[in-house]
């Protein structure tokens, strides 16, 4: 698609108005999610959780660890469920398959995350590398800078391309929502990146704030909605960055429940990408079970 | 559905209520001189909540007589500041028992919680805060040097908001130096009682508030009483009238906060997401139990079907049962003689050829509920589209042009709100100069704020509460609205 039929597609997109959606949102936020469906949440929510690592500072110990980790959230208990994916850059991709087999998915931030700040080729390679060693998700994010100039035919190319050097790879696409600052660029960016093949469309990369919050993932699962019905393809939502608790993530909940129903509440259609949230989910879990609250000490820090 | 929210009640266990009340008069409760008692029930489970006192002429003449006392010897006299002392206690008062005051106020209602700890409550804590803020500087609100308070006010007040409509009387009658006899209706008098233990609590002068429990005979009296100075009434158009005629001749100043039946216009270029919340809010919250909703949906016909896709979807949503339960967005109607009426009035809505549609939920076996109900292929004709409902039952017509949504929203007798739903500001301009509604909302609706005047155009009635307009009501000045 030429840029001049891309910006007629997205700028004749419904508006935002800001109060009404971060209304809703907070009136989401105050349902009550008690007992057994306090249970089914939590499962659901470490089902669903990415289990991420992306500092400067990993190794193959810390990447080993982390999947372990995915593999048995909670090794005192067997009937918690494993997450959904490890997330690496994709350097360690090859010890993250070598670790987990194919128990658990492999996500590799790929096309010069978190800035993606260089060349089409380095792009195309970086997610070439990942997918040969073994990752079956790409997190790539999109060029920001093209997107706020205008240049939507750009940022569209560059997903069309990373999905086709995906292959059989899922592709997770990052709109950083953080920098595209308002809300109507987000629902703009949303279609755009479903428009050009993206199995997932994802908040954040964590590296800058805010991250995901919860009127953006709202925006973005009403995007995804309209989308399946205009299409008829569902396409997933990833909110990554800054949930850290198990309230919060059970509002999460709560907001795909009420926007787009059940569909979209397995991990193949909705994912956390996090890694301390994980820990406050188990921590909620043997609450739940044991019906008193462990402590720091009872989950593991992996 | 796999996420399946299980039950999660607001205790109510945090409120005492007493088996039966009394009336309270200068200060302090009292048997009524008729004897006579009558029932509140919770209308979601129709079980008997307390008996209140039914005021009689004597009783009536008790509290206005106390008003009068407490404005001679004490309120008028007392200086703005120390006015202020006690409004600002109130207002704290309110805000530490809101939880309580929260649940009795669903119990006695039937509004779902979530509505009553969040809508209600913070808004009745601020009206006080806002009108204790002003009780020291009438000098500076342009009605003149020194304004003068007007003396005892009678007000009878509605069921659908029985805490907060008691706030909006309440407030600015004492900030402006009166004393006050209220009524509140006589299907939610219990938030109006434990008012009056607030007041005692905040050891407001005996006689500055009297609360008197009665039905509409018993209203009937008090805004008749000649020795009352001011009435003010919100409720129903009819008596309304009712009122202006007996009040008509005398001294007496009248605020009137009547009916309504207004228009939500949705153009094709509007925040769609927001604007299918909007229309929710506008007519389900509160069952509909709110005289500015928006009970009138004009959709711009390019974009009426996707928008009523839209609305159908999100109506499934709504969860309808126990008004303790936090997760509750629909309550129990009010009582069932308001139960009948929206029976009434829907049943000629199908008579007349308009389609129902309500989402399949299931309605619980005891107490009044009504489902969320939308209407489409409404003419203007029609008695659902002229008629105030008072229930959660949206009338759907259509437009063409901007003229047409004017025209269409302002041929009404009533005329108390509008919203506007566009991107383009200079049409929510233009529409806000067009609409014959005393509140405007753009791009939201049944927005509060004590700050912002609130009242009617034509038959919603006239006089404003709230804001520095809403003073004018309570001071010896003339009315500028």
């Amino acid at each position: 698609m030429d840029n001049s039929t891309l910006t007629g597609l997205l700028h004749g997109l419904p508006g935002v108005d800001q109060v009404g959606l971060e209304g809703r949102a907070a009136t989401l936020a105050t349902r009550s999610i008690k007992k057994d469906s306090k249970i089914w949440a939590i499962d659901t929510a470490i089902s669903m959780v990415d289990l991420t690592t992306l500092e400067g500072m990993d190794t193959d110990g810390k990447v080993r660890a982390l999947c372990a980790k995915a593999l048995h959230p909670d090794p005192t208990d067997p009937t918690c469920p494993a997450v959904a994916a490890v997330c690496v850059y994709g350097d360690l991709v090859a010890t993250t398959r070598a670790c987990v087999g194919d128990r658990v998915h492999v996500a590799a931030v790929a096309t010069a995350f978190p800035s993606g700040r260089a060349s089409m080729d380095v792009k195309l390679m970086d997610t070439k590398q990942a997918v040969a060693d073994g990752a079956d998700e790409i997190d790539m994010v999109i060029d920001r800078g093209a997107f706020l100039a205008g240049n939507y035919a750009k940022v569209f190319e560059e997903i069309v391309a990373v999905k086709e050097a995906c292959g059989d790879a899922h592709l997770k696409v990052i709109l950083e929502t953080g920098e595209l600052k308002t809300y109507d660029n987000v629902r703009r960016a949303s279609w755009l990146a479903m428009h050009a093949g993206a199995d997932f469309i994802k908040t954040s990369t964590g590296k800058v704030s805010p991250a995901a919050t919860l009127p953006v993932t709202l925006l973005m699962l009403e995007a995804v909605r309209d989308f399946a019905d205009q299409t008829g393809t569902r396409i997933g939502v990833k909110a990554a960055g800054g949930i850290k608790t198990s309230k919060d993530a059970i509002r999460y909940l709560v907001m795909v429940n009420e926007t787009v129903g059940e569909n979209w509440l397995n991990p193949d259609m909705f994912r956390f990408g996090a890694s301390s949230l994980l820990n406050d989910l188990l921590m909620q879990r043997q609450r739940m079970r044991d019906g008193h609250y462990s402590g720091p000490d009872y989950v593991t820090i992996d | 559905m796999p996420f399946d929210y299980a039950p999660a009640p607001e205790s109510r266990s945090i409120v005492d209520i007493e088996s039966n009340y009394g009336l309270f008069i200068g200060g302090s409760f009292s048997e009524p001189t008729s004897g006579e008692f009558f029932k509140t029930i919770n209308p979601a489970t129709e079980e008997v909540l307390s008996e209140v006192a039914e005021a009689g002429q004597a009783d009536v003449d008790a509290a206005v007589a106390a008003a009068r006392r407490a404005y001679d010897k004490t309120w008028s006299k007392m200086s703005g500041k120390d006015r202020a002392k006690y409004i600002f206690r109130i207002a704290r008062l309110i805000q530490e028992r809101s939880r309580e005051l929260a649940v009795l106020e669903t119990l006695d209602n039937g509004k779902p919680i979530r509505e009553s700890r969040d809508a209600d409550l913070p808004l009745v804590a601020a009206h006080f805060f806002y009108h204790a803020g002003w009780a020291d500087k009438l000098e500076f609100a342009g009605y003149g040097p020194d304004p003068k308070s007007l003396g005892v006010a009678a007000q009878v007040i509605p069921w659908n908001f029985p805490l907060l409509m008691l706030a909006w009387k309440v407030a600015p009658a004492l900030a402006c130096g009166n004393t006050v006899v209220l009524k509140p209706a006589e299907t939610t008098p219990l938030t109006a009682l434990a008012f009056a233990d607030i007041c005692q609590q905040a050891g407001l002068p005996p006689g500055v508030v009297n609360i008197i429990t009665g039905a509409g005979e018993t209203g009937r009296m008090l805004v008749e009483h000649p020795d009352v100075d001011k009435v003010a009434f919100t409720g129903s158009t009819e008596v309304g009238k009712a009122i202006q005629r007996a009040v008509a001749g005398t001294k007496k100043k009248l605020t009137l906060e009547l009916g309504g039946k207004a228009a939500n216009i949705v153009f094709d270029d509007a925040p769609i997401d927001q604007a299918i919340e909007g229309i929710v809010n506008g007519i389900y919250f509160n069952q509909g139990h709110v005289c500015c909703a928006g009970s009138r949906l004009l959709l711009q016909e390019s974009v009426a079907d996707e928008a009523l896709a839209s609305l159908k979807r999100r109506l499934t949503t709504l969860r309808l049962g126990d008004p303790l339960d936090k997760n509750t967005d629909i309550g129990a109607i009010n009582s069932s003689t308001q139960l009948s009426k929206i029976e009434e009035l829907t049943a000629s809505g199908e008579a007349e050829g308009a389609e129902r549609w309500s989402p399949t939920c299931a309605i619980p076996d005891k107490g009044f509920w009504f489902p969320p109900t939308v209407f489409t292929n409404v003419t203007q004709a029609h008695r659902i589209a002229r008629e105030e409902i008072f229930g959660p039952v949206l009338s759907v017509l259509t437009f063409r042009t901007p003229e047409e949504a004017v025209a269409k929203a302002n041929n009404t007798p009533f005329g108390l709100s509008a919203g506007i739903w566009t991107e383009k500001g200079s049409r929510i301009l233009w529409m806000a100069n067009q609409m014959r509604a005393g509140i405007v909302w753009a791009n939201t609706f049944n927005r509060f704020d004590p700050t912002s005047p609130f009242g009617g155009f034509k038959e919603s009635g006239f006089g404003r509460e709230g804001g520095v307009q809403g003073l004018g009501a309570y001071l010896n000045v003339e009315d500028p609205s």
